[in-house]
């Protein structure tokens, strides 16, 4: 007998999609029954609870969440999130309901061994209901007690060798697309990259520092899987400088209906014969593309790199071997001033393992001093760069300008000119100047 | 239940203290067959729905079985999900950016029995529990935020409207018969944890009334000049506000200019602004992050409120679905929903999809909004 009823959660029951609800109500009835007799460190009943509250929500529309709490591990400032229930007296399995953001190995692979060390340790101490994953990219683990945040952290970093993410103003946890591990289009590791860079930036994602959030994302190519262009103060996007791979048997084959156009994506609808003309070169935004005599051409020097010609041919096209990363900065969801897309900064840098990423270090760390002098309270990077100019940044990182960097040139002809920019400078004697023009 | 010690001593925190040694290595994560082909896969092919074959050069293969998930999941879940990994795939599983789970084989007459495993399965309300598609084009999970389950700023619910939003386009998780692949994302609230737009159909929660003020309590709990700063457009200031007899430090909000992004509340616990009939639903359409033909987009507000309608949202899901469908009939091949608006015009974009066009799809909101309106007499009747 469940200890609330929910009858309005209990239609999310029906339908073919995964119900949370079921979910929940399994883990509440495996935590009732208790066959394995575990010693649990939080109450018994706390996914009653919350399907309780959560059927209230469902009933008064709106949330039983209470503001914020600042709770935490010793010496950390992100990685907990402090959160409590504005009806404890209703709902006392969940008065104390703490996040915790595990820090996700890159590329999201995991050995079941791992799995399930992680879940006997939320079972024991938290509240066993996890989101896999959370937005950021983060393991989540929902709920559990101020109590029990210190021996969660120390379980983890002593018997799993593993460590919380980010949370509040620092470094958050970066995030990757699954790269080379699994895809042929992928121009640099992205796994290694990531990796390399939460390990460096340790005390970044674990100690306030910073103005606001600051995100790392890592998309292996144009086609941004882990969608960094949009929603990373600094995306890494891989790219290639050479001329695309062309199999010119495989184009044929293609031509021929003898290989599925765009890997066998759009198999579920009868689009006709494939047609090269129309499906790729008519597509491409270039244009620098044509086929002729059976082969298939591309003006390389053209090409924006759009992955279409490639998406749609995989057989045939592959990226050039001259790769790299182009990097992308100051994208941002709307909060405060409107969205953000990232903005192109570094057109192309090699992504060098030899040397410890240290280009890639070079303007991360140009960046960041800006940043900390500059921003104010809650200013992501892409606000900052809107309010001081893009001339700043460059300044800051020491890159100069290319045509690669606007898509179009200035508008108007306010240039802020520097004084040392001018000939003589800006400091004039009046005098003089009255000496050939009358007052 | 008796309190049972890790080995964390409180007297003393940094006895044995183990920081910063960051996450687990991905290498020690990778199945045999992806460590050994690691940066020499070829190409890849989508075999059926959900399932994915990569050939590498030196001959090998991997399918993968995609399946979906509810982000919010229980371990007893997980324990599952280890179960079929350790049955089928050597004890190896990985997760995708929108919470979809895979399981992964290294040859192909291992993939008929876990896709029967994994179909087969079944929560006690009758849902599937491992659903296998996602792939190409067709649509795939819907990343989310926490909503009621556990955030304290939301204007809507999470895994409930994303339940009810998936059940009603199912088909196209698990088939590919649309122009391109078409990304449904949900944020709970304006502060956008999800970072929701430019998604081909975003689904936002969102306040409509400005906040209550706690005149008692905000002077205790927040700092004014904080909470003043917060608001993008500048509608708090400060007042001395009369409180049982007594004078108090608060705040007065000018409603009119408040845009309710609800900014001052993250800062200020005195500032609520959830409502249940304030509180809803704005959809959002035509957003993309790929590169691909043309370049990454803001997805633009179609439908600037729909109520929320706990369980099941019906208005939300009806109206995706009828996104989803125009666009389905009226697109061409490799274009995303995006391209289709942009190519066929907005003003047939709203006459084909039958959404109302409002005055609250007129942006107002400072410099961007004139880079919204027509400046040309290039328009369609």
């Amino acid at each position: 007998m469940a200890k609330h009823e929910t009858p309005l959660l209990d239609q999310l029951e029906s339908g073919p999609w995964p119900s949370f609800v079921s979910d929940m109500k399994q883990e509440a009835e495996s935590r009732a029954k208790n066959a394995n007799n575990i010693n649990y460190q939080i109450p018994v009943d706390v996914v009653e609870d919350l399907l309780g509250v959560l059927e209230l929500s469902y009933k008064d529309g709106e949330t039983h969440w209470k503001h914020g709490g600042i709770v935490g591990v010793f010496g950390y400032g992100g990685g907990v999130i402090g959160r409590y229930c504005d009806q404890p007296e209703k709902f006392p399995g969940v008065a104390h309901f703490h996040t915790l953001r595990v820090n996700q190995p890159s590329g999201k692979f995991y050995t079941t061994e791992y799995l399930k060390q992680l879940c006997d340790l939320w079972e024991m101490r938290g509240s066993g209901i996890t989101n896999m994953h959370g937005s950021t990219g983060d393991i989540i683990f929902l709920g559990t007690t101020t109590k029990q945040l210190e021996e969660i952290f120390f379980e983890l970093t002593h018997n799993l060798n593993q460590d919380l993410g980010g949370s509040g103003s620092n470094l958050r946890t970066p995030a990757d697309c699954i790269g080379a591990a699994r895809c042929e289009y992928a121009c640099y590791d992205t796994q290694d990259l990531c990796n390399h860079l939460t390990q460096e930036y340790q005390d970044e994602l674990h100690r306030p520092a910073f103005p606001y959030k600051f995100k790392f994302k890592f998309d292996g190519c144009p086609n941004c899987c882990v969608a960094s262009i949009a929603r990373a103060d600094m995306s890494f996007i891989g790219t290639w400088k050479d001329d695309i791979r062309i199999d010119q048997e495989a184009v044929k084959a293609y031509v021929a209906g003898e290989l599925k156009p765009n890997a066998g994506a759009h198999a579920g609808r009868d689009w006709g014969k494939f047609d090269i003309q129309k499906e790729v070169i008519d597509l491409c935004p270039t244009k620098c593309m044509w086929y002729e005599n059976g082969k298939l051409e591309i003006d390389n020097k053209e090409c924006t790199r759009c992955m279409h010609c490639i998406n749609v041919m995989p057989r045939a096209l592959r990226p050039g071997k001259q790769t790299g990363c182009s990097i992308l900065v100051g994208a941002k969801a709307p909060i405060l001033d409107g969205a953000q897309m990232g903005s192109l900064l570094v057109p192309f840098v090699e992504v060098n393992k030899d040397n410890d990423y240290q280009e890639i270090k070079d303007v991360i760390e140009a960046i960041w001093d800006w940043w900390m002098e500059e921003g104010k309270n809650r200013e992501r990077l892409g606000e900052l760069m809107k309010r001081q100019g893009f001339q700043k940044l460059l300044e800051v990182t020491g890159i100069d300008p290319v045509p690669q960097h606007v898509q179009e040139p200035r508008h108007n002809p306010y240039i802020f000119w520097k004084e040392e920019e001018v000939e003589g400078g800006w400091e004039r004697d009046i005098n003089e100047f009255r000496k050939h023009h009358l007052r | 239940m008796a309190f049972i010690s890790s080995g964390y001593d409180p007297e003393n925190p940094m006895k044995d203290r183990i920081t910063d040694i960051g996450p687990r290595n991905y290498e020690e994560f990778y199945p045999p067959v992806i460590k050994n082909n690691k940066g020499k896969w070829l190409y890849h092919e989508v075999l059926q729905p959900g399932v994915l074959v990569h050939v590498s050069e030196t001959g090998d293969e991997v399918y993968t079985v995609r399946v979906g998930g509810a982000r919010l999941m229980s371990i007893s879940l997980v324990r599952e999900i280890c179960e079929i990994a350790d049955k089928h795939c050597g004890g190896y599983v990985r997760w995708t950016t929108r919470n979809n789970v895979e399981f992964m084989v290294d040859s192909k007459d291992k993939v008929q029995p876990l896709i029967d495993d994994l179909q087969g399965r079944k929560f006690a309300g009758g849902s599937y529990k491992f659903p296998v598609g996602g792939t190409g084009a067709g649509i795939t999970n819907i990343i989310h935020t926490q909503g009621w389950i556990h955030c304290h700023t939301p204007a809507t619910d999470a895994s409930g409207p994303v339940k009810s939003v998936m059940d009603e386009v199912f088909e196209d998780f698990q088939n590919m018969r649309l122009p391109a692949h078409l990304r449904i994302s949900l944020a709970c609230c304006l502060n956008m944890c999800g970072a929701v737009h430019c998604s081909d159909i975003a689904i936002l929660g969102y306040h409509r009334k400005p906040p209550m003020v706690d005149h008692e309590y905000l002077d205790k709990m927040c700092e004014i000049p904080l909470a003043i700063a917060s608001c993008p457009t500048a509608a708090i200031k400060p007042k001395k506000v009369e409180v049982g007899g007594k004078t108090v430090n608060s705040v007065e909000v000018n409603q009119s200019r408040c845009m309710f992004c609800g900014n001052c509340y993250t800062m200020c616990p005195c500032l609520p602004l959830a409502d249940k009939e304030g509180d809803g639903i704005v959809l959002m359409v035509g957003g993309k992050v790929s590169n691909r033909i043309s370049a990454p987009k803001f997805s633009k507000v179609a439908v600037a409120f729909i109520p929320n309608e706990p369980p099941r949202w019906p208005k939300t899901a009806e109206t995706i679905k009828k996104i989803v469908e125009t666009y389905a009939a009226d697109a061409n091949k490799y274009e995303r929903l995006g391209e289709w608006a942009e190519r066929i015009g907005w003003e047939r974009f709203f006459e084909k999809t039958g959404l109302e066009f409002t005055h609250h799809l007129i942006d107002d909101f400072r410099d961007p909004a004139y880079y919204t309106w027509r400046q040309t007499s290039q328009f369609k009747f």
